[in-house]
């Protein structure tokens, strides 16, 4: 696995990092719950027949910001900003988790800005009837089994890489996670059903089976709000963030989206 | 030094199983464990207490604010302040105090502030903490990542509300509005009426207090050892800044038994003790740490052990774990502090001294210790142990106290007849 190339851009004065890899069409990538603190399989997946952008959300990893933003509006206009100039005005967008549903704002708000869509179990709704669990209030050793069917690919993404700063690292895995709070607490629910009848992109509708944050039904309405084409898959053995448990089942059905 | 006599109104019946059978006494604790006619002798016994502790002499009453909790059944501390206000005379009340970020418009703590500062006489100290995750973010539902910015922005605008003289337009990051002019004004007004601020041991809270020249309050329940670590790098701070170490800057809680003797005390109030140490800090760590509440300077603090003691000690996570909950090792790690009056004398002495705080907020009622052993705690407090501790810093100014309306000037509240005992 190589490494990507690193570049930085700024959005209302902070630094965001963004990541590039491989060749052929962009398609965009933001990340879920945690962020990008490294570069990952499912990306090298997608990398193999296109070039794959990640920008790093105000406050993820690589990233700061999240505290100039105050409300939606603020959100939705800082990651406009970081996809155009990451360069993905108009290329196809990937999103999952908290990525996701900024990936349908985009779509909703700015269509000429996004190509092809696709959405791997995005925040955005809430259903009182079917509540969708509290990621920012797990115990410490449960929060892995939250996050992913299997724990260990939780594990492995945030733990410390050697060479590492042992001060700064895990305030960095902190900020991510108030970053996303930041954006959606306490339900995670940002009225997105609201706006979801603007998206006219086809939209593949991605979700781990396993999902324990957000239930797997949620894609139904994700489908049934959406203007544009949609297809919901579901996939076996993943979790919330379906494209650390099942890295290559979640490319393929994206890359097929998208081709 | 000033003497002051808390109350947390804890809910007195949690079951024998609670921790066995609950997860949390915050946030989502059972409603089913909360019997409403119960509670109303819970109330009335605690007011009593309260009451009791002003006619003792005590140079304040404290209430604070918790909701979803069941060691702390005051969602409005400011409804037992206004009935305190006409219950005791001369008495300061301590309200410590109003999570501002929980108000919406803030202007709401300045107006009910200012009630009770009128009703009072003049005798109130505002208390304006952050609040707990448990409190703010879990139970309130605020924003973890925005709840310092409200607060702050909260905080300036209430002062400014007390302070103005005519109406004025806020125009705040968080709060909006065009026309702040409250009615009625605090009696204390030259400039607003003292605020206090009770925080966990973060370096910002500390020069905050230092330069809006507030009462910093730590108020922890592990007691006079574990709080010196913390109460060390707040002097050591002040001291940074330039400031003298006038010790009424100072507030410091700590819970205390007095009886005849250490066994008595022993035999009277580990029950209560443990109960609260057991039943009532009985917190689920998932409502801990929301992202965001904990600054990353404490963070970093934290992590580079420049403090890691005051830092770890503000940690509610860090502090589930060094809770002890039988009596042997909650009186062995200073939580409480019990003994023959003499005894807690010297105790009370040390903490001062030791501690340089002016400001020693007791509690004297804890857990489920009944109205009778309360009074009596309070009582040989009042009368043995007071007279003996009073004169410590008697050479500092308390600058930050209540400034009431001369006595001769205040309303004159008519004595209460229940109406019961009338007819009799």
């Amino acid at each position: 696995m190589s490494e990507p190339k690193t570049e930085t851009v700024e959005v209302n004065g902070f630094p965001c990092r963004v990541w590039s890899k491989g060749q052929g069409p962009k398609v965009g990538f933001l990340a879920g719950l945690g962020g990008l603190p490294r570069w990952l399989p499912f990306l090298d997946e997608l990398a193999r027949t296109r070039t794959v952008i990640a920008p790093s959300l105000p406050g993820y990893p690589g990233a700061t910001g999240h505290s100039v933003l105050d409300t939606h509006l603020d959100w939705i206009l800082a990651v406009h900003q970081l996809l155009e100039k990451a360069g993905l005005s108009g290329a196809d967008l990937v999103g999952a988790s908290v990525g996701g549903s900024f990936a349908a704002e985009m779509a909703a708000i700015f269509p000429r800005s996004v190509g092809k869509l696709a959405l791997i179990a995005p925040f955005g709704l809430f259903d009182e009837a079917e509540p969708a669990a509290d990621p920012w209030a797990q115990r410490r050793d449960a929060v892995a089994a939250a996050m992913c069917a299997d724990p260990r690919n939780w594990e492995q993404l945030v733990a410390a890489p050697e060479g590492a700063n042992s001060i700064e690292w895990p305030i960095e895995m902190v900020r991510a996670a108030e970053a996303a709070a930041r954006a959606f607490w306490p339900l995670g629910n940002t009225k997105l059903e609201k706006r979801l009848p603007l998206i006219g992109a086809p939209t593949l509708i991605v979700w781990g089976e396993q999902d324990r944050i957000l239930p797997p039904s949620y894609a139904k309405k994700f489908a049934d709000g959406i203007k544009g084409a949609t297809r919901v898959q579901t996939i076996a053995g993943a979790g919330h963030l379906a494209y650390l448990d099942k890295p290559e089942a979640v490319a393929k059905a994206i890359l097929t989206h998208i081709s | 030094m000033k003497l002051m006599w808390f109350h947390l109104m804890p809910y007195t019946e949690l079951p024998d199983d609670f921790n066995k059978k609950h997860p949390s006494v915050w946030v989502d604790i059972h409603s089913s464990l909360f019997d409403p006619r119960r509670a109303h002798h819970m109330y009335n016994d605690f007011m009593d207490e309260l009451e009791y502790a002003a006619e003792m002499g005590f140079d304040a009453v404290c209430v604070n604010e918790h909701h979803s909790n069941g060691y702390g059944l005051m969602p409005s501390p400011n409804l037992i302040a206004s009935s305190l206000a006409r219950r005791t005379t001369d008495t300061a009340l301590c309200v410590m105090g109003n999570s501002l970020a929980l108000y919406n418009p803030p202007t709401r703590v300045a107006e009910e502030f200012a009630m009770i500062d009128c009703i009072s006489g003049g005798r109130l100290i505002a208390g304006f903490p952050v609040g707990s995750p448990m409190d703010t973010c879990y139970a309130y539902g605020q924003n973890p990542s925005l709840l310092r910015e409200r607060y702050y922005e909260a905080h300036d605008l209430v002062k400014k509300a007390w302070t103005e003289k005519d109406t004025f337009a806020f125009s705040g990051r968080f709060n909006q509005q065009r026309y702040v002019n409250i009615w009625p004004r605090p009696i204390q007004n030259d400039p607003h009426p003292p605020i206090w601020i009770p925080g966990g041991g973060s370096v910002e809270t500390w020069r905050w207090c230092a330069e809006m020249d507030y009462v910093y309050c730590y108020l922890s329940y592990y007691g006079y050892k574990a709080g010196l670590t913390t109460m060390n790098g707040f002097w050591n701070e002040m001291a940074k800044l330039g400031k003298d170490r006038n010790p009424y800057r100072a507030g410091f809680l700590q819970f205390v038994g007095v009886a005849e003797s250490r066994q008595q005390a022993l035999d009277l109030y580990s029950e209560p003790a443990e109960y609260f140490y057991g039943r009532c800090l009985h917190v689920d760590s998932r409502f801990a740490l929301p992202p965001g509440y904990t600054t990353e300077a404490t963070q970093r603090a934290g992590i580079e052990g420049m403090m890691t003691k005051a830092a770890n000690l503000a940690n509610p996570a860090t502090k589930a774990a060094l809770k002890a909950t039988n009596m042997k090792d909650i009186v062995d790690g200073g939580y409480v502090i019990i003994g023959s009056p003499d005894e807690v004398v010297e105790q009370v002495r040390h903490v001062a001294t030791s501690l340089n705080v002016g400001h020693l907020m007791l509690l004297l009622q804890y857990g489920n210790m009944s109205k009778d052993t309360t009074k009596y705690n309070t009582r040989l407090f009042a009368e043995k142990v007071m007279p003996k501790v009073k004169d410590v810093f008697s050479g500092w100014e308390d600058k930050w106290w209540p400034k009431p309306m001369a006595r001769g000037q205040r309303a004159s509240v008519p004595a209460f007849r229940p109406q019961s005992v009338a007819a009799e």
